[in-house]
């Protein structure tokens, strides 16, 4: 049986049209594209890249973050998720989950915190150098959730911490979680050598 | 999968041995004193054609009259179980005899009631919260909290 492709070239054809592409190519591109680097001396240009000691430094902290994992509900599965081979949170710097809080920089709480944990919790954020960040996931972790209105459970960890970022969701596709990072990444990089968490003075 | 046990026999048994003890049985579940209650688990555990070895659930139950606590039981030997159930009337310094000396399972659980109903059960250990922290003013799994 035959198979009618009347789009497709023969590979004579496909050749003759590839060769005037080259020849193209060959004519029209003559002259150089200006180099954008131009205004700079000899030496500076080939051994220097200049910028600020800020903008350095916040780079560097936004493609090294250690996330410390504070999952205390099933958000944290979500999380495990992200981290796992499907969608490598790791290409974003965060690379070594930390379970101590002394090597961490963003404490990722992912779960229903209670009063009982709110004490708990406190105290791992204190524990974690400067600068920290940390990131609420999930709708516990931001308001609640369901559990707002019970006798037990912390309405927001806003209230027993800064929170940096907010991910929505019950519980948020790792999707959810990477797009968060990227929002921390957005704000690290404004961030200075003086306040680099972009408190609030 | 344990076969539920005859519960109107064996309310009938533990009438003969402790006379005055059963409140009422039905297909379900059987319902005693609670003055009697540590009697009767005894009796439950140590006979020997019971032998209820195993203590899976114990909760209570808040009816507005009174409170009912329920002790699920099973024997492991004879492949049995039983819902044993005793009743305690009224809102405020209800008490019910412990039964941590004869099955450990409900340490923690006649924690979890003491927390979260307000039963006192007198001769356990260490009665106190188990899962909200000291201080904290109510019982919220009664029905009229809030």
């Amino acid at each position: 049986m035959e198979i009618i492709r009347p789009d497709v070239y023969t590979p004579q054809e496909a050749d003759i049209a590839e060769g005037k592409l080259i020849n193209s190519f060959v004519e029209n591109c003559t002259s150089q594209y200006p180099d954008p680097d131009k205004w700079l001396d000899e030496a500076i240009h080939r051994n220097m890249l200049l910028t600020t000691v800020d903008a350095a430094v916040a780079w560097a902290r936004q493609r090294s973050i250690f996330p410390l994992i504070f999952g205390t509900a099933c958000c944290a599965f979500e999380m495990i998720a992200a981290s796992g081979p499907s969608f490598v949170l790791s290409r974003f710097g965060m690379d070594i989950i930390r379970f101590s809080p002394r090597q961490a920089d963003v404490m990722m709480i992912a779960g229903t915190i209670t009063w009982k944990m709110a004490t708990a919790a406190r105290m791992i954020y204190d524990q974690m150098p400067e600068p920290k960040w940390v990131i609420a996931v999930g709708a516990c972790a931001i308001s609640g959730g369901t559990f707002r209105e019970s006798y037990s459970v912390v309405p927001g960890v806003n209230r027993i911490m800064p929170v940096d970022v907010y991910i929505p969701g019950c519980p948020p596709r790792p999707e959810a979680m990477i797009h968060g990072v990227n929002r921390l990444h957005a704000k690290i990089v404004k961030g200075t050598i003086d306040n680099p968490n972009l408190a609030l003075k | 999968m344990t076969v539920a046990v005859n519960t109107e026999e064996t309310g009938k048994k533990i009438a003969e041995a402790i006379p005055g003890s059963v409140v009422s049985s039905d297909k379900e579940s059987l319902t005693v004193d609670s003055k009697a209650l540590a009697q009767v688990a005894d009796f439950l555990k140590n006979t020997p054609e019971l032998e209820f070895d195993y203590l899976t659930v114990l909760t209570a139950v808040d009816y507005l009259d009174y409170f009912e606590v329920v002790y699920r039981l099973v024997s492991l030997r004879n492949n049995q179980s039983l819902m044993l159930k005793t009743r305690v009337y009224g809102r405020e310094n209800l008490t019910v005899p412990s039964v941590t000396g004869i099955w450990r399972a409900a340490y923690y659980q006649e924690r979890e009631i003491f927390d979260l109903l307000g039963i006192k059960f007198e001769g356990h250990p260490d009665l106190r919260r188990l899962l909200l922290w000291e201080g904290f003013k109510g019982h919220p799994l009664r029905r009229d909290y809030l």
